[in-house]
């Protein structure tokens, strides 16, 4: 079989970053020479990654499309194969195959202000773009990042989201749903930020990413504000067992996340988001 | 692999008694033949040697939720419709180890397991498991990534359809525009009649079996008569899948009361989906060995109607019954429109005769259609 | 490891193998095992299995499998003590999982049986109802079946041996029967096969024989270790073994009343029909 997007190519574990209890970043690096200097990448594409004799997890790829020699990928202790992936050292090997799926729309993205709305404990998916804009700063416009957790002790990354706060031309605004000792940003639900931003619809470009009803009623409010749904780009989340469109799991109607997304333009999938049961 | 366009020769008459001749010649050619067996009560495709391996003097009956066997005085020997299975598990295995993996030194390497590729003639091809090979070849074949396993087992196939000249009370391919009659995709196509047959080919391979049988120029009068026979196994259907509107009048159903209603019905037991000609979804297993030096990665086929199809970390988007079916059935006649281009119905009607509880699809597109009361 | 951020196992794990009241089938299922009781010996320390061994060594244990139901007074000291001393607890088997075809007294005067069977009855210690493990401790994993499936039970040992918390499938049996190419006997042969209702770990056995699944791996997508899914529609199926296959309700009452009868899917629908 000359092309097996079946086929599993081990990578090694270089670096290792544990950022919570159950959070943990990994640099791989593939160990074919040839394919290590074949693999490219988008900000925002995925690699489905094995753990010999328990199975593959799909898992978005957070370092810079520029050097694919190395794959970022951050984890979260949630299921079987992250599992045992999460408790992985240094040296241990791993299987990967990718990269698949629609990455972020960063050619789109250039010369516009950029508005990057997250929420809940998984925002790794636009960690690799809001990296990616940084490495390339005067190519994009204005950055402002929203962040909104449920409760204080659920902010990941504080250290990350400080140093974006220094970049140039950048706003970097926290929320929580429920108010704590040492919560010192506003308190109050995701949306409720908005109201302090000011946007130029015409020239803005939105990325979002966390849970899907969140996602539907911060865009919602961002229409009412004069942005159109086609500069909106949502990253959704499905169950995935092949990442290659034909194993059925991750449809959202008409769509195959997995290859027409995760990655997904607004208006083609407002219809679809947070309807029960879809 | 075949195609519909390479009719060169006028339709020839191929006598009954010749019929063994079309074994032979297969076989010389190197195929292993299948065809419908009798087998647990239905037919199912195994191997064919000699004409007396065919289901002779039995016919089907299928209603929604059953399939019986019947004594037949015909000779013929593709007087039986069709079974449980369409083509699907034969280029789509049930169940495939993939990639088996070996553990060694803090790494491990994927070895890719290659599929039987024995070159394989399936005899008694019917027009609607044609057009649901059709559609898999589309998700399998013509996408981003063509999956080898499927590919190979594919280009190994020779395909002789028979057309129906029989229907059940479970079809609707007319409605459907997939048969009676095989249109496309097949090497040779026969249509059965009690002394004869009449035999065309449909590809470049099925030409050359052609050319090894004993035939003879068919008269206008027999093409005729054939296609007359065709044309009232077509009239004779009494259930259709109306088109218009399909993919949007779905999705505009979401929050029809009817899904409640067949909900309470029923069983989230999968059967439909393992019938269905056309159903792709499929799954992974991992099975190390207890040294932990070896593992298999499995391709099994599953169900949207499973607990695990929806389920991610913690959430299940799918959990009710109701859930599983709307997807099921929205997926089948809307969303495979949008993805692609054609829907993902042939109107073999395999999924209400197999449906334990004999739930009909075309009943339920229908109510689904009516305003809600 | 109801945990689910337990680092692998490392070690041999201790197991133990330990019984109430049942046939000891599902015990034998793992001696079955014999192309893999080699390679299961040095993965795993056998610490107590009487079936098996008379070195009978004490808790604690990393896993215990449980075989059988509660059935007598001395039986309840007997399980909160072996969760103590066990990580993680697995039942196997109809009888620990879901108090087996002896808990068919629970519809019956227990006293009865006892006069009928015993000239001493009074010697007899027996409670009046046999009821599955999990109604009295934390159950971790349940193993169903009758007995339970050896493949499955190694598939379970190979997940924990790994660290990963075990995957033990719920759809219905038509699913693996389907993938094994069975033709359904029920739509073919009118016969009323449970399966549709009853969960998947058997590899279709009944079917693969012509024959109609009795529903022996329990209600489908229940588990009294996870939260449930869909409760099984018994009662669609039952109306279709009414309605077509022309089964009488007390034939229902047998029906559903069987191996895991007092399992609260399949007793409604014996109650349902135990009424009409």
């Amino acid at each position: 079989m000359t092309l097996n997007p079946y086929l599993i190519h081990p990578a090694t574990i270089v670096e290792r970053k544990q950022e919570s209890t159950d959070i943990v970043t990994f640099r791989l690096q593939l160990t074919d020479p040839a394919l290590q200097e074949s693999f490219r990448f988008e900000a925002g594409q995925f690699n489905m990654l094995y753990v010999f004799g328990v199975g593959e997890v799909a898992i978005s790829i957070v370092s810079d499309p520029d050097e694919p020699g190395f794959l970022d990928h951050t984890i979260r202790i949630v299921g079987r194969v992250t599992q045992i992936l999460g408790h992985m050292q240094i040296g241990e090997s791993v299987g990967v195959r990718g990269p698949f799926g629609q990455g972020w729309p960063m050619k789109e993205a250039k010369g516009k202000d950029v508005l990057i709305v997250t929420g809940g404990l998984g925002c790794a998916p636009v960690v690799g773009a809001i990296e990616y804009i940084f490495q390339r700063r005067g190519e994009y416009g204005a950055m402002t990042i929203l962040h909104g957790v449920k409760t204080p002790h659920d902010l990941l990354y504080r250290e990350r989201y400080d140093a974006w706060r220094h970049q140039p031309n950048t706003k970097v605004l926290l929320t929580s749903d429920e108010p704590g000792k040492t919560w010192h940003s506003h308190v109050g639900v995701v949306t409720e930020l908005f109201d302090d931003l000011e946007l130029e619809p015409d020239n803005t470009l939105v990325m979002m990413c966390g849970p899907e009803i969140m996602m539907r009623v911060a865009c919602n409010v961002l229409t009412h504000q004069g942005l159109r749904p086609d500069s909106m780009y949502v990253s959704l989340e499905r169950h995935m067992e092949c990442g290659i469109g034909l194993c059925g799991h991750c449809q959202l109607g008409p769509f195959f996340l997995c290859k027409d997304g995760p990655v997904m333009r607004l208006d083609r999938v407002m219809p679809f988001m947070g309807k029960v049961g879809v | 692999m075949s195609s519909g366009s390479v009719q060169t020769l006028p339709l020839q008459l191929f006598l009954r008694e010749d019929f063994p001749q079309l074994l032979q010649t297969l076989k010389q050619l190197g195929y292993q033949t299948l065809g419908p067996v009798l087998s647990q009560g239905a037919i199912q495709w195994k191997a064919i040697t000699t004409p007396e391996d065919f289901p002779i003097d039995w016919k089907d009956q299928q209603e929604p939720g059953s399939y019986r066997l019947e004594p037949d005085p015909s000779p013929r020997y593709f007087n039986i419709v069709h079974g449980p299975e369409s083509l699907k598990p034969l280029t789509f295995a049930p169940r495939e180890t993939l990639l088996v993996l070996d553990h060694q030194n803090n790494t491990f390497s994927a070895k890719d397991i290659q599929p039987d590729t024995t070159p394989t003639a399936i005899l008694g091809v019917r027009a609607c498991d044609l057009a649901g090979l059709g559609i898999q070849d589309q998700i399998f074949l013509h996408g981003t990534y063509p999956d080898p396993y499927y590919q190979q087992r594919r280009e190994n196939l020779f395909l002789i359809a028979v057309n129906c000249t029989r229907a059940h009370a479970t079809c609707f391919c007319a409605s459907m525009e997939t048969g009676p009659k095989a249109q496309q995709g097949f090497d040779l196509s026969l249509t059965e009649a009690d002394e004869d047959f009449l035999i065309e080919a449909g590809s470049v391979k099925g030409l050359k079996v052609l050319d090894q049988l004993t035939s003879s120029i068919a008269s206008e009068e027999r093409i005729k008569e054939d296609e007359e026979r065709i044309g009232a196994c077509a009239a004779s259907q009494t259930r259709s899948l109306p088109k218009a509107n399909l993919p949007a009048a779905l999705y505009e159903a979401h929050d029809h009361p009817r899904w409640d209603h067949v909900a309470a019905r029923c069983l989230s037991c999968t059967n439909c989906t393992m019938v269905c000609p056309t159903c792709f979804c499929h799954g992974v297993e991992e099975t190390p060995s207890l040294d932990f030096q070896q593992s298999e990665h499995t391709r099994v086929w599953d169900s949207c109607f499973t607990p695990d199809h929806g389920y991610i970390h913690g959430k299940n988007f799918r959990p009710t019954t109701k859930d599983r079916y709307r997807m099921w059935l929205t997926h089948k006649l809307a969303a495979w429109i949008d993805q692609f281009g054609t829907s993902g119905c042939v109107g073999c009607g395999r999924c209400i005769a197999w449906c334990p509880v004999g739930i009909d699809l075309t009943e339920e597109v229908q109510a689904l259609s009516q305003p809600p009361l | 490891m109801s945990e689910s951020n337990k680092s692998p196992i490392r070690k041999r794990p201790r197991v133990a193998v330990v019984k109430f009241a049942s046939c000891d089938g599902c015990q034998l299922s793992i001696l079955n095992l014999e192309d893999d009781l080699l390679a299961l010996g040095a993965a795993i320390d056998i610490a107590y299995f009487p079936e098996a061994s008379s070195d009978m060594q004490a808790g604690p244990y990393d896993i215990a499998f449980v075989e059988g139901s509660i059935t007598c007074p001395e039986d309840l000291p007997r399980v909160l003590e072996l969760r103590q001393q066990t990580t993680t607890l697995i039942t196997i088997g109809a009888c620990a999982t879901s108090g087996g075809i002896q808990a068919l007294r629970n519809w019956s005067d227990i006293e009865a049986f006892k006069r009928a069977v015993y000239p001493n009855p009074e010697y007899i210690q027996s409670l009046s109802t046999s009821t599955p493990i999990s109604e009295h401790v934390t159950v971790d994993y349940e193993l169903w079946g009758c007995p339970i499936d050896k493949q499955q039970l190694l598939g379970v040992l190979t997940d924990l041996l790994q660290g990963v918390k075990p995957h033990i499938p719920r759809h219905s049996v038509c699913l693996d029967c389907k993938r094994q190419g069975h033709v359904c006997v029920l739509v073919a042969k009118g016969l009323p096969c449970l399966g549709p209702v009853t969960r998947t770990g058997c590899g279709a056995i009944c079917p693969s024989m012509g024959r109609d699944c009795y529903g022996c791996f329990g209600p489908a997508e229940h588990d009294s270790a996870r939260p449930p899914g869909v409760p099984p529609n018994t009662a669609s199926l039952a109306q279709q073994f009414h309605q077509h296959l022309q089964l009488i309700p007390v034939e229902m009452v047998r029906r559903f009343r069987g191996i895991n009868g007092s399992v609260q899917p399949f007793q409604e629908e014996s109650h349902a029909w135990e009424s009409k």
